[in-house]
């Protein structure tokens, strides 16, 4: 095989291989991450350039030791208070609609939903379509509660849309609502080992009448097991 | 370190060979970058970047091998083919053919092994220099070299049949 043959071949490979380009979804989102990032971060551009050494070893120190900072208080807290997490989530429902980054997965089916947490979650978020109640799926995604990576699910009632947030928990907490936060309703419930955070901007009633979906009926009929 | 997008999410969709994951892993790649972004400012942004990328993909393979019940359903031929943009002028038939070549080298590149697919699209497709790409994988430049000239050689092989009609 002589170099020249490689030369060939190389070219052919780079004229005809697929080059798969990033969406305008993905830019989109990435740019209103950097935006985010460097208008919370960023101190003023540096203007030098010989110091850039030194302060890119102390940027560094710096944030590896705020990363051990944030880890250590994560471990003497344990988990955060219920009220720092309802502000979490209302945040994050904010911001899943802001980004246009509502969905990782965007399916009505829950068979299409669950399978994609898999690898991405060290448990499965139960999945239910209610589309026959009036709430349908919308989708999964990714998100970061306390620190940790949890399920969220979308649902969607007439144009309000709904943010359930799902995570394993071996603590009961207490079934309830949330005082109203920013013109958003949050209700907690807990089921089959799970924690679920609904969010939305859904009235109380509806709210709850979707809570109400998710727990086994009360009279007797004990496991309407999710999928 | 904006610029650099076309080339992270081209990397990590021919790795992991799926559009939702390589969308994940590259935003995920992109915010975990960011944290220290002041301090790669410049040139060294771009293998920087492509090796968080890199890594994160190879992690995603690991983690697919070890829950074997998931297979991801390959939708790569499915949605590259509508690609096919007039490159080759106006002619169809020749804008056809030029996509069918496109198919089959697609195919055997997806066919090679990871270690060996990622040099080819980062040499090949991408253009960089060896020696980032070995910063980037983080092996010796000979090493580079040595897989890439056997995924060349695998990949003569499985267009060998094609590449004579041509």
């Amino acid at each position: 095989m002589s170099n020249d043959d490689d030369k060939d071949f190389s070219a052919f490979v780079r004229q005809h291989a697929s080059r798969h380009t990033a969406s305008a979804e993905l830019r989109s989102t990435i740019r209103a991450d950097i935006a985010l990032r460097s208008a919370a971060f960023l101190p003023a551009p540096n203007v030098t350039r010989e110091p850039k050494r030194f302060w890119s070893w102390l940027t560094a120190a710096f944030a590896s030791g705020a990363v051990v900072a944030m880890a250590l208080m994560l471990v003497i807290n344990q988990w955060p208070s219920d009220e720092s997490i309802r502000r979490e989530l209302v945040a994050s429902h904010v911001r899943s609609m802001m980004v246009s980054h509502l969905t990782d997965v965007a399916s009505s089916d829950q068979h299409t939903v669950k399978p994609w947490f898999q690898g991405k979650l060290n448990y499965a978020p139960p999945i239910q379509d209610f589309v026959a109640d009036g709430f349908a799926l919308v989708g999964g995604r990714l998100d970061y509660v306390a620190g940790q990576p949890v399920s969220a699910l979308v649902y969607k009632r007439q144009q309000h849309l709904i943010n359930v947030f799902v995570w394993p928990s071996t603590a009961v907490p207490a079934r309830g609502r949330f005082v109203a936060d920013q013109g958003f309703n949050v209700r907690r419930w807990y089921h089959l080992g799970m924690q679920f955070w609904a969010v939305s901007d859904l009235n109380e009633q509806e709210l709850e009448a979707f809570e109400r979906l998710w727990l086994p009926a009360a009279s007797g009929a004990a496991s309407r097991a999710p999928s | 370190m904006l610029p650099h997008l076309d080339a992270a999410y081209n990397l990590a969709r021919w790795l992991v060979r799926d559009a939702h994951v390589a969308q994940d892993i590259v935003q995920e790649s992109f915010l975990r970058a960011l944290r220290f972004f002041d301090s790669f400012r410049g040139d060294e942004a771009r293998p920087w970047l492509l090796g968080i990328v890199r890594n994160s993909c190879m992690s995603w393979l690991l983690e697919q091998q070890r829950w074997p019940g998931k297979v991801e359903l390959d939708a790569e031929m499915i949605d590259t083919l509508p690609q096919a943009e007039g490159s080759a002028g106006s002619d169809p038939l020749l804008a056809l053919e030029s996509r069918r070549i496109g198919v089959r080298i697609d195919a055997a590149i997806r066919a090679l092994a990871p270690q060996f697919r990622e040099v080819v699209v980062m040499r090949e497709i991408e253009g960089l220099a060896y020696a980032e790409i070995a910063d980037i994988v983080g092996i010796p430049i000979g090493t580079v070299m040595s897989r890439l000239s056997r995924a060349r050689a695998e990949l003569k092989q499985s267009l060998a049949d094609f590449r004579r009609q041509q």
